[in-house]
């Protein structure tokens, strides 16, 4: 596979770009692997790409049983923010976006990382404190974030109205390294390095069942036929239950609709992402010039992919109050996904009752952000059966009651 | 050149010309144009510049499909960008202008990516750009976020109101052309309510531009027939200007109407938004016509055949004056002959099929137009406009066969059914191999909860392409429908005249065999710039699946979306792979059709309507009497009551002093209240709290706690019993409709069985809290029913009957360490109620009071507040409230929670008072530090400031905050450092810091 540079770009524009090869291969499974993954989304392909990179092991395929980064990794608002309230989210997050600063030139693939700085408003007194609280957690946890007043937030957002009238904003947390990226880019960047790495990334190939022998796993069976494994991560976000169910234990997750939506592409007024709790929306302009456009989850059980349309409303009417002139423009496309919660909105990254078999999942609504993090710890946690990233966020603190809440910081989907 | 024709235009009054502003240049048209026709009617093909290279480009198609013709519409307060101009119907006064080029249309500088466009194939911002880092955000970036987007952003707030509609029917018809007429119409005879609804200001779809004779009338005569019919059938509802959005689950249908767009005089609303429940739906949505791949295909001038026809019929507007037919079906000859008898030269209709002897076909030849079978396109070739078309064999790789000059092509690729609507909730496609479309599977239709189809379609929305097989679908469809819903129907189908129809040919690229060159310049998605030889890559490099692909190359992701490109670029794609086009499937089809305002999608909601301002009885005494507000919840309480000249903080400082000392008035109305009544609602409470509520007596309150399941606590107030089988749940705020919501779901899901009414009361009251040492003189001073004294109600009793002649309960409780009393009154006498209390406490200096002083009372006396002192990870036992606690109950919400191993971890955060060695203020959220950091290299902590205050009574600062054993180290100090890293110290204290013996209260 050849590096991508714009050197590559200018030699192929003279031979009709006849000479890129494949970005990924597309092998057959192997009959056995030293780890397998479950789940070629941004935390699976990460979780591979590290395994190899940081632990040398790299005799490891990543089963997808649709297309790779298909699932939230492909439908998700793309924001990318550190500023969390307790430890080991912030921590977890923090190395993502840290990772995210030079993912471009790691991968040597451009995730468009755009550290355009990200808003969350205060729009009540209580917004006030917790903002103001979350600053002084993060001073301690090395997150850089600021506590802004309302003349400010204007400045770096000069769109939004900010004098209500039902919602003043009062003020805002401030993440200046915060952004976005490039979704599709950052699985499609992994994905290409993995490949490179000599790991096999198969799609179309569906896990079936988790094959165990003496509490320890074996291998999966799979659409393409029996593979066989010593190590298993399971990393299917929504799908999470599914999975765990042939490994024979359960977890505590719902499955929810979460959706976004895009406004038709428009030149650029908009620099930063604005979080609006209060009124339940956020939104940013990808490069593309479409307003990016999330809000909250649906409030029952469903795989659908879909999503009931008053949340879009809810969404749509938080964000023309917060700003009038996108009132016309026009909704080009609406979408959702399948989120996993948990009991406390945190992740699990978790050794599991079988033996060898790891557990990634309950991102919920947050998940692309971690991708760079995830990947390190999971894949620590992996192959040493331990990891600082990882260590709070174990199965068994639902059993202890070590809860890491963040309702706190994050009281809408983001 | 394009221009108005001396006659014809059936949607057209030439009487009433109308004139409108392009660019800033005058023009005209008549009354029933779109902008599009009335650009082409003055000669204006070039409308717009494409996405990514900023190519020249001119209008493709006639309807919503259209990915070109864009426009900038109006200005200031009702400016909107990417308007299609060929939906914009035309207005006096109409001003548009171009987008997405600079200085200006005809000459762009951006169009210099076009000359660069073999540097930048799909996918190249993926490759480069990668050094410096810096640069991205910096230079890159930047650049290509301006290159890109297309209409300028609006900068002014909408002028305009929108609404919405919720309306329930038996049957949604979508679409209005003679397949959604008939339907309809089957439907509506069967007895079915209808909706019957038209994108477009005209019924009829295409058949009035080129249909046969149905019922042996013209299209036209039939479709007004049928329209006057349906209009006089009383369960037929039918709206036009109103399209289709989207199909959700369980019937549930969006539909976007435009109201006032084309008459911006009009009062009322811009646009309404209507929310249907329908119990059958019906997709009448047509077909769109697909363009065919060869090289310079993007060139104005080159456009839809079927485009071409409907601005001659109905416009009388002639896009070119030579037009070259290029087809790969029989449809297009109509368009040749359309043309021809509208005076127009028409130099060939090239049929890449290598035979052609349909019934068109002789028509075309007997028309005199020469029919070149087995060719296709070269090249088009022109300065920014078509002026010759080279022609080749179509099973070549190009080689000039011969040039024709021409100023228009006319070109069609087949059709496809819209298959949006039935998608959208789950519906599944089949590829029919005659057609070369994708159809909906009828034996794949979106379901209901059980089972039911839902979703049907109708007419060439099914796939049946000739007026004949439409109607009598259509016919079909919605007799299924009203029978579905237990209608009997019956009844032919109209009749249409037999249309002789050939197979369409699988044409994906002309030539079979182009070239790179011209794979390059063989445009599939015009607006986003994708080309065949894009897609050629996306399958090269490994991006294979539809979804890699669609998102590699942009393909599919303007603002048309894809709705002439996604089938031509899958079917290219299926090429690359060497697989059977059904194999490589769609993408997913996602609302909506078209774009959606969204000011619509708002509504009505917006400004003061955002969101109901709930306001106490007392809420405008407060607003007339200078109340700084702050909004709590839906609710906005006053923060405080600054007199003239004072400043919100003095105020907050007099208003605490002025109670401790004196006497004050709180509006406590908004605190949740909730009756809970039955059998076996003690049962009940002894759950929901972590007290006993059913030993509760008649005539008392108890303080309770509720928690989650997981243990942390929720919410906290005041229970008061009042009689054997009723009690009233005092809940704070913000929590009143939450925990009502969470006691009906544990009465509805978990213990249905136990007899329990709950009912939300909170804004049947006004409560009102008289507080301080003078609060009884004050009451004493009305005339009371009952006994007001120490003894006659207690501390924690209430009494009910009537003060100053208003029906009253009293509650003798305190949240501020005062003698204090509670008065809760029916809403309608609350003003009264509180101007009589201000009254009877003016000898004594009575002054209202805010949040402000009710929180700075409540932390001088160690209470705690839910969401300062609890933020979902706090027990009640970190609070110090275990006296809270019934050790004697088998269970309550969270008890089993409790009982984990980090609840009862004698190293938990647990309340404490904090104070300042020098009497500051400790910042609010700041956090002690320990020795030490994390395993993740953050400094370790040991506590946070929870609430932190200026007491006006004590003159100093008081905190509370959670330490790590807080309580067990009394007299310590600790360091709750500032953002800059600087030392802020602190001693660990009792939280009560005034009053700590309750005697103040209790008097």
């Amino acid at each position: 596979m050849g590096r991508y540079s714009v050197f590559a770009i200018a030699r192929e524009a003279f031979r009709d770009h006849s000479g890129w090869t494949r970005a990924w291969g597309n092998p057959a499974p192997k009959k056995r692997y030293d780890a397998i993954i479950i789940g070629a989304g941004g935390h699976g392909l990460a979780t591979a790409y590290y395994l190899g990179k940081n632990h040398g092991l790299k005799n490891v395929a990543i089963l997808e049983k649709g297309w790779l980064g298909g699932g939230n990794t492909g439908r998700n608002t793309t924001i990318i923010r550190s500023n969390y309230l307790q430890d080991p989210s912030a921590a977890i997050y923090e190395k993502a976006r840290g990772l995210y600063e030079d993912l471009s030139q790691e991968l040597n693939y451009n995730v468009m990382f755009s550290p355009r700085g990200v808003l969350m408003l205060a729009q009540t007194e209580h917004e006030i404190r917790g903002y103001k609280r979350t600053a002084y957690a993060n001073a301690l946890q090395g997150v850089s974030t600021e506590f802004v007043g309302p003349k400010r937030v204007k400045e770096l957002c000069p769109i939004m109205e900010i004098r209500g009238p039902r919602y003043p904003v009062l003020g805002a947390l401030w993440q200046p390294r915060g952004g976005t990226a490039r979704h599709d880019a950052v699985a499609w960047g992994y994905a290409r390095k993995c490949s490179e790495m000599g790991m096999d990334v198969i799609q179309q190939c569906e896990v079936t069942g988790v094959r165990t022998e003496r509490g320890k796993v074996v291998g999966v069976s799979t659409t393409k036929g029996d593979i066989e494994c010593a190590k298993l991560g399971i990393v299917v976000a929504g799908h999470s239950g599914h999975v765990a169910d042939m490994a024979g234990f359960r977890l505590p997750i719902d499955s929810v609709a979460l959706q976004a939506l895009v406004s038709e592409p428009v030149k650029p007024c908009m620099d930063v992402v604005v979080m609006a709790n209060t009124v339940h929306g956020y939104m940013s302009q990808s490069d593309k010039g479409e307003m990016v456009i999330g809000g909250g989850t649906d409030g029952f059980n469903n795989y659908t992919q879909r999503g009931s349309f008053h949340h879009i409303e809810e969404t749509v009417r938080a964000l023309c109050e917060t700003f009038p002139m996108i009132s016309r423009l026009k909704m080009l496309r609406q979408w959702g996904g399948i989120v996993d919660i948990t009991g406390d909105r945190s992740p699990i990254l978790s050794k599991t009752p079988v033996e060898g078999v790891f557990i990634n999942c309950g991102w919920g609504t947050g998940g692309f952000k971690a991708i760079p993090g995830s990947g390190w710890g999971f894949a620590e946690l992996m192959a040493k059966g331990e990891s600082p990233l990882t260590a709070e966020f174990g199965l068994d603190r639902f059993r202890e009651g070590r809860f890491i809440d963040e309702s706190v910081a994050a009281g809408v989907a983001h | 050149m394009s221009h108005r024709l001396s006659s014809g235009g059936r949607l057209i009054n030439r009487a009433n010309p109308v004139s409108f502003a392009f660019n800033g240049r005058t023009m005209r048209g008549f009354e029933g144009d779109t902008l599009a026709s009335a650009l082409l009617g003055e000669d204006q093909m070039l409308m717009g510049r494409s996405f990514k290279y900023h190519r020249p480009r001119g209008v493709v198609a006639s309807g919503a499909e259209e990915p070109n013709a864009l426009v900038g519409l109006g200005r200031d307060h009702s400016y909107e960008p990417n308007a299609r101009a060929t939906t914009t119907e035309l207005f006096e006064g109409l001003e548009a202008e171009t987008q997405n080029h600079w200085p200006s249309l005809e000459f762009d500088i951006g169009a210099i990516n076009a000359r660069l466009s073999r540097f930048l194939p799909a996918g190249f911002y993926y490759k480069m750009f990668l050094w410096p880092r810096s640069f991205w955000k910096h230079v890159y970036e930047p650049f290509i976020r301006e290159s890109a987007g297309l209409g300028k952003p609006p900068k002014r707030r909408d002028k305009d109101h929108y609404e919405h509609f919720n309306v329930t029917t038996d049957v949604l018809v979508v679409g209005g052309g003679i397949a959604g007429l008939t339907a309809a119409m089957a439907a509506g005879e069967a007895g079915s309510q209808v909706l019957l609804v038209e994108q477009t200001a005209h019924w009829g779809g295409r058949a009035p531009v080129d249909g046969p004779q149905i019922d042996d009338m013209a299209p036209n005569a039939w479709v007004t027939q049928v329209v006057s019919a349906l209009q006089a059938m009383p369960n037929v509802e039918m709206r036009n200007r109103c399209m289709g959005a989207g199909v959700y689950d369980h019937g549930y249908a969006l539909l976007s109407e435009r109201i006032s767009d084309h008459a911006p005089d009009k009062a009322g609303p811009r646009q309404r938004l209507w929310k249907v429940r329908a119990a059958q739906i019906i997709t009448a949505t047509g077909a769109i016509e697909r363009p065919l791949s060869f090289a310079g295909n993007d060139l104005p001038g080159v456009m839809l055949a079927s485009a071409v026809r409907d601005y001659i019929v109905n416009f009388g507007v002639a896009p070119g004056k030579r037009t070259v037919v290029v087809t790969n079906n029989d449809d297009a000859y109509r368009t040749a002959l359309t043309l021809k008898a509208a005076g127009l030269e028409v130099p060939a209709i090239l049929d890449a099929r290598e035979d052609a002897t349909g019934a068109l076909d002789e028509d075309a030849r007997a028309a005199g137009i020469r029919v070149i079978t087995g060719r296709g396109i070269a090249s088009v070739i022109g300065k920014g406009r078509v002026e010759v078309v080279h022609v080749c064999a179509q099973d070549s790789d190009g080689a000039d066969y011969e040039a024709i000059e021409a100023d228009c092509v006319a070109m069609s690729g087949g059709w496809s059914p819209v298959v949006h609507l039935w998608s959208h909730a789950g519906g599944k496609l089949t590829w029919d191999e005659a057609d070369a479309h994708f159809r909906p599977d009828p034996d794949r239709a979106p379901k209901g909860a059980s089972g039911e189809v839902f979703v049907r379609t109708a007419g060439t929305a099914s796939g049946a392409l000739t007026t004949e097989d439409a109607l009598v679908d259509a016919n079909r469809t919605g007799q299924a429908a009203a029978m579905a819903l237990g209608h009997k129907a019956r009844g032919p189908a109209p009749r249409a005249e037999p249309e002789s129809r050939q197979v369409t040919a699988p044409i994906w690229l002309m030539p079979e065999n182009a070239p790179y060159e011209k794979r390059a310049k063989s445009w599939l998605d015009f607006q986003n710039d994708v080309k065949v030889s894009d897609v050629e890559l996306a399958a090269q490099e490994g991006y294979e699946s539809v979804e890699h692909t669609k998102r590699y190359t942009t393909l599919g992701m303007a603002t048309d979306q894809g709705k002439l490109s996604n089938i031509n670029g899958l079917a290219v794609l299926a090429k690359s792979l060497g697989v059977a086009i059904p194999d490589v499937g769609t993408t997913t089809f996602r609302p909506p059709y078209t774009p959606v305002p969204l000011g619509a999608i708002s509504g009505e909601a917006q400004g003061a309507l955002f969101q109901p301002i709930r306001k106490t009885p007392i809420h405008d005494w407060h607003e007339a009497n200078g109340a700084h507000f702050e909004p709590v919840g839906q609710w906005r309480r006053p923060y405080a009551f600054p007199k003239s000249g004072e400043s919100v903080e003095d105020a907050v400082a007099r208003e605490v002093t002025t109670t401790r000392q004196s006497v004050g008035l709180l509006d406590a109305s908004t605190l949740g209240k909730l009756i809970v009544k039955g059998p076996d609602a003690g049962r009940f409470l002894d759950m929901l709290y972590t007290n006993m509520m059913s030993t509760l007596k008649v005539g008392k309150c108890r303080y309770g706690l509720m928690c989650s399941e997981n243990g942390f606590l929720i919410d906290d107030g005041v229970v008061a019993r009042i009689d054997e089988h009723t009690w009233l749940c005092h809940t704070t705020s913000g929590g009143a409709d939450s925990i009502h919501g969470a006691m009906e779901e544990w009465l509805q899901t978990e213990w249905w069985d136990w007899k329990v009414y709950v009912a939300n009361v909170t804004e049947q009251f006004a409560q009102i809290g008289v507080v301080g040492p003078k609060a009884r003189e004050v009451l004493d001073a009305v005339s009371a029913s009952f006994d007001l004294s120490k003894d006659g109600l207690p501390f924690m009793g209430w009494v009910e009957g009537s003060l100053g002649g208003i029906p009253a309960r009293v509650f003798r409780i305190s949240f501020s360490g005062e003698l204090s009393y509670e008065i809760a009154v029916p809403a309608n006498h609350g003003r009264a109620f509180w101007d009589m209390m201000l009254e009877a406490g003016n000898p004594h200096g009575i002054t209202p009071y805010g949040t402000e002083a009710l929180h700075i009372m409540r932390a001088e006396k160690g209470f705690i507040m839910i969401g300062d002192e609890t933020d979902g990870t706090v027990i009640p036992q970190d609070l110090g409230l275990n006296w809270a606690i019934s050790k004697k109950k088998d269970d309550y919400l969270g008890k089993r929670a409790q009982m984990r191993s980090h609840m009862t971890d004698p190293l938990r955060w647990k309340l404490v008072g904090l104070e300042t060695l020098d009497g500051s203020v400790l910042p609010d959220g700041a956090y002690a530090v320990d020795e030490g950091d994390t395993v993740n290299g953050q400094r370790n902590t040991q506590g946070r400031v929870t609430s932190s205050y200026h007491s006006p009574t004590l003159g100093r600062g008081i905190a509370m905050g959670l330490v790590e054993r807080g309580p067990d180290r009394m007299g310590e100090v600790v360091n709750f450092p500032a953002l800059d890293g600087s030392p802020q110290e602190a001693r660990i204290v009792s939280p009560v810091f005034y009053d700590p013996d309750g005697e103040k209260q209790n008097v």
